[in-house]
């Protein structure tokens, strides 16, 4: 054993000028801020992003650049008028990701105003009416999107027919209508042939002219050999952005996993019991907005319920609802309803799924 | 033998103690002065037994008490008693009494301190009162009175002693260096401890990052060949060292809500403890030093110290080299649990096991966050080792909505500071429970005693009609008897 | 339209009226609001300090005041705002200030005996609201503070003025924190 430092050599100014901040412990955290949760999440959309860039044209973009812009303007707005202060709320990313998903959802050839009414809807109505970031009830960017869909159901149903049914179209006449589209030119008139119904509304509309599923898959427009033509490519990205996401432990799987299977375990017995009208869950998972709603708008940790067990609850939830609004519901696609009624459901949710303390009784 | 991790949730941390632990333990010289504080951490002080210019030698009992949360207090070194006053202290609320001895460089012992002859010869009782004499506390971060313990787990039965040498705070090596270094000391002090409390069995519990400390703790079992005594690794995770998740992981047991480990069958003990229970065994010598973890970036370098109890802090950091860079926070304990001290002025209590100064790149993170809403995103849920939903709670928190406060728990948090640690919002989750449940406590005491004086002022009332009626009584019957000779005329219309 | 539908309409709606209006007033008649119940659960409300600083002799005819209308809720000072509040939510009324002609607010206190001061006159004994005060004539007097309010009721009676309030003693500063190790 050795012995160094005798006290007495302490210099006295050391023992009593030196006052110490007395700060509550933890002295230390995590440093995983709201705001690199955000960019990851939005660094998780550039897979899909490229797909649905390249397979609809750049409308994307467009739409991206209005409702980012328009959710930036409306957050300060609303901050303004609450007399709060707007930078950190601006800088925590949280605005953006809900202009994002919005963007994702809405189709490319929206006009302008409507994609810059239908975020503005969002960041009031979704989430300053009820007190900002981690009050809102429901998930923003569903709102905005639900108002719009029942609002503009003519606009918000007609999608580009995808690069991968028509080769023979080009990307830059996309781009071309796209622009238009955005302008609000008449896209019927100089564009009609370039624009239709997405898949899984041209298969709503033929079983309700009594054609059979395999009769629709048949047709080569509707649907490739994984899922719906082009929405294929955007929800393996999407997928695959979702999985980057739990692989960083930003999203935990309850909540995906539990919404894919509330959607394809119900697909997959009607589709056993009845493969002529019922969609089987290869389509199901591939079609519409299925990966996007499970990895990214379903996980929105602050509409979701908040136990793991809750969470399970939460996403069967979506997936079911969302099944039952696809099989014989008016939309053809029904996560923003499916999401915005589980949303309704939390704090029931949270009251029956209360995890049990340690040392008590369940 | 090999335990689990029985808690679903903790954390693996940055643990920073190679560097602490990497040195040979330094003994400290006796120093000119020391401050023992009356409280020595668990927030009940000790009262003097000596008077300002009073001398005292090593061992002198310069504190006593009969409070089963407080531990007496023994001077460390021979000297004179200077002052008797209230200084900083690293104890809640941040004030003690203290007494103040100025060395006087003799090695003097006090008659009291003799070796036991024969602790087995002692009944198990007498056991547990010497070991309240000795000032024997708990040295693994609570300084909770052993005796105290013991003799609960006497009470209630227990079957098994833990000694916990978990030591899963970040930054604290001191247990894993004693381990090291006097594991024989340890196992001495376990089989005296395992006598006292009269459980059947005694399991040391040693996380699996420490594998020397293991092997060191392994060998002194061998030696003993005692089939009662028994050694389980566990998961290096954080607060595997809790002990309430210690013996679940140990004992596989769940210590009741709001009850004691001896309830669940169950007596826990830091290593430490133990080995300060052998030196007062085989030398007589009550609690008169520590070995205390003295690190952290503000350090020249970083050791372990045996230091007397009472040793400012600032000697103990010119023992370690003394300060480095520029110092911002002086902690007592580690950088999850422990507790920033104003000066380092203030004594060294049982209750420390590390004192950690910290500079910007320590605790840089704590020091640039800056608190967001709460986004529900649920990480505070995950990590929780108790299963409380912090989130919900920090609501009712805000709202001092105290039966949803009691209903979610706000008693059941072990103060680990886990849900402060991964918030992404960076809100101060633990001292927002912390206040909690301090606002919850008084909250209480003032209903207890709103009820008390409801119910004497009934109790007087009552008396006062009572008494009123006597009275009454009283003259009605003097003034009938008065009345009774004749004159009934004017009518007693009363 | 068929008139003999209205008819039955307004028949209907009449004896719809007519019977609930019957039970409705038979009902505000005969099923009191449980007023007992409500003094104490105001009562229990109140800090118990039996101080009359809202000029009724003891919290729970203060009560009993509130309950019945007499008074306002903002009588209170020892009670403090968190009283008021809680005051204002039980009976769904809105919060208001304290008024300041029944006093203010102040840190708890209790009361302290100067015993050397103190002539063992013990008129501070039936001044006690919850009798804290123990002695006798001729006795030294002393205060238990566990017991004391803090009232003041035994200021004015004492002859020799050794009676002061001191700072209550904080309740106990320790709370069940067990920690990690």
């Amino acid at each position: 054993m050795i012995a160094h430092g005798d006290p007495a050599t302490i210099p006295q100014a050391t023992r009593t000028d030196m006052r110490f901040d007395t700060s509550p412990a933890p002295h230390v955290i995590a440093g995983y801020t709201v705001p690199r949760v955000m960019f990851q999440v939005l660094f998780a959309l550039v897979p899909a992003g490229i797909a649905h860039v390249a397979l609809f044209g750049p409308g994307l973009l467009l739409q991206l650049s209005v409702a980012c812009v328009t959710a930036l303007l409306a957050e300060a707005a609303a901050l303004r008028w609450r007399d709060r202060d707007a930078a950190p709320a601006l800088k925590d990313g949280s605005v953006l990701v809900t202009a994002f998903l919005l963007a994702f959802s809405i189709p490319p050839l929206l006009p302008w105003w409507l994609g810059a009414l239908g975020t503005a809807l969002a960041v009031l109505l979704g989430k300053h009416v009820f007190g900002g970031l981690g009050q809102n009830p429901f998930n923003p960017a569903m709102v905005g999107y639900a108002i719009l869909l029942v609002s503009f159901p003519a606009e918000m149903t007609r999608w580009p027919v995808p690069m991968d049914v028509e080769s023979t179209r080009t990307w830059s006449e996309l781009a071309r209508m796209s622009i238009a589209g955005f302008y609000g030119a008449d896209l019927t008139a100089r564009w009609d042939g370039y624009t239709g119904a997405t898949a899984l509304d041209s298969i709503r509309n033929g079983l309700d002219l009594r054609y059979t599923l395999p009769e629709l898959l048949g047709r080569d427009d509707i649907a490739g050999t994984l899922g719906a033509r082009g929405f294929a490519w955007i929800n393996l990205a999407a997928l695959a952005g979702g999985l980057y996401l739990m692989l960083r432990r930003i999203v935990r799987w309850h909540i995906p996993v539990a919404v894919l299977g509330g959607l394809l375990v119900p697909s997959f017995i009607a589709h056993g019991l009845d493969s002529g009208i019922a969609l089987g869950p290869a389509l199901q998972a591939f079609s519409g907005a299925t990966m996007l709603a499970a990895f990214f708008i379903a996980t929105d940790p602050v509409s979701a319920a908040t136990s793991d067990r809750g969470r399970l609850w939460y996403g069967a939830g979506i997936g079911l609802i969302a099944w039952i609004i696809r099989t014989w519901g008016g939309y053809p696609d029904g996560f923003a309803f499916a999401v915005l009624l589980m949303n309704l459901a939390v704090p029931f949710i949270d009251r029956y799924t209360v995890p049990r303390i340690y040392g008590r009784q369940p | 033998m090999a335990a689990r991790s029985t808690f679903h949730a903790g954390l693996a941390l940055d643990a920073h103690k190679q560097q602490a632990c990497g040195t040979p333990i330094v003994e400290l010289p006796p120093p000119t002065q020391v401050v023992l504080a009356l409280d020595q951490g668990t927030g009940y002080s000790a009262e003097p037994v000596v008077t300002v210019g009073e001398a005292v030698a090593v061992g002198t009992l310069v504190a006593r008490t009969d409070h089963p949360s407080a531990s007496a207090v023994h001077a460390p070194l021979a000297g004179i008693v200077v002052a008797i006053e209230t200084r900083e202290a690293a104890v809640q609320g941040g004030r003690s009494v203290c007494i103040v001895i100025d060395g006087d460089g003799s090695d003097r012992i006090d008659d009291s301190v003799r070796p036991v002859a024969d602790p087995a010869a002692l009944s198990p009782e007498e056991l547990v009162q010497r070991l309240r004499d000795a000032g024997i506390a708990g040295l693994g971060g609570a300084g909770f009175p052993t005796a105290t313990k013991l003799a609960s787990a006497r009470n209630l039965g227990a079957h098994t002693l833990v000694l916990n040498g978990a030591e899963c705070e970040p930054w604290i090596c001191c247990d894993d260096a004693l381990m090291r270094s006097a594991a024989d000391d340890i196992v001495l002090g376990a089989l005296i401890l395992r006598r006292a409390a009269g459980t059947v069995r005694c399991v040391i519990a040693i996380e699996d990052d420490k594998p020397a400390a293991i092997a060191a703790v392994t060998r002194a079992i061998e030696r003993l060949r005692d089939d009662a005594l028994t050694l389980a690794v566990v998961p290096a995770v954080y607060p595997q060292g809790a002990e309430r998740q210690l013996i679940t992981a140990v004992a596989g047991v769940e210590v009741p809500s709001g009850g004691l480990p001896a309830d669940a069958g169950v007596v826990c003990q830091n290593v430490a403890t133990a080995a300060a229970v052998a030196r007062w065994a085989t030398r007589g010598e009550p609690m008169l030093s520590r070995l205390v973890t003295v690190t952290g970036s503000g350090v020249a370098h970083p050791c372990n110290v045996r230091a007397p109890i009472g040793t400012p802090l600032a000697a103990l950091i010119a023992a370690s080299g003394g300060y480095r860079g520029k110092p911002l926070r002086l902690i007592a304990g580690g950088s999850m649990t422990g507790r920033a001290l104003p000066s380092d002025e203030v004594g060294l209590t049982k209750a420390m096991n590390c004192v950690l100064v910290a500079t910007r790149d320590d605790i840089g993170s704590r020091l640039g966050a800056v608190e967001l809403p709460c986004i529900r995103c649920g990480d505070c849920a995950d990590a929780c080792p108790v299963g409380l939903l912090p989130q919900q709670l920090l609501r009712a928190a805000l709202a001092d909505a105290h039966d949803t406060l009691r209903q979610l728990g706000v008693r059941d948090c072990i103060d680990c500071g886990l849900c402060d640690y991964v918030c992404p919002s960076q809100i101060p989750l633990a001292h927002r429970f912390r206040d909690a449940r301090r606002r919850l406590h008084e909250a209480e005491a003032m209903a207890r005693k709103a009820a008390d004086a409801r119910e004497r002022h009934d109790l007087r009332k009552r008396r006062l009609q009572a008494a009123a009626t006597a009275e009454q009584q009283t003259f009605e019957s003097v003034r009938d008897r008065a009345r009774r000779p004749g004159d009934d005329s004017t009518g007693d219309t009363n | 339209m068929n008139p003999g539908a209205i008819v039955v309409a307004v028949l209907v709606a009449a004896a719809l009226a007519v019977t609930l209006g019957v039970a409705l007033g038979w009902a505000a008649a005969h099923i009191e609001p449980d007023a007992d119940s409500l003094v104490e659960r105001i009562d229990a409300l109140l800090p118990q300090t039996q101080c009359g600083q809202c000029r009724y002799p003891g919290c729970r005819p203060y009560a009993a005041a509130i309950a019945n209308g007499a008074a306002e809720i903002d009588r209170c000072p020892p009670g403090g705002e968190v009283t008021v509040r809680a005051l204002a939510a039980l009976l769904d009324r809105a919060p208001r200030p304290l008024d300041p002609e029944f006093g203010a607010p102040a840190p708890a206190q209790v009361a302290w005996i100067d015993e050397a001061k103190c002539i063992g006159c013990a008129r501070c004994l039936p001044a006690c609201p919850v009798d804290a005060i123990v002695g006798a004539s001729r006795q030294i007097h002393t205060v238990i503070t566990l017991q004391c309010t803090g009232c003041e009721l035994c200021l004015p009676p004492c002859p020799v003025d050794c009676i002061e309030l001191r700072p209550a003693p904080a309740v106990s500063q320790r709370y069940s924190q067990p920690r990690a190790a």
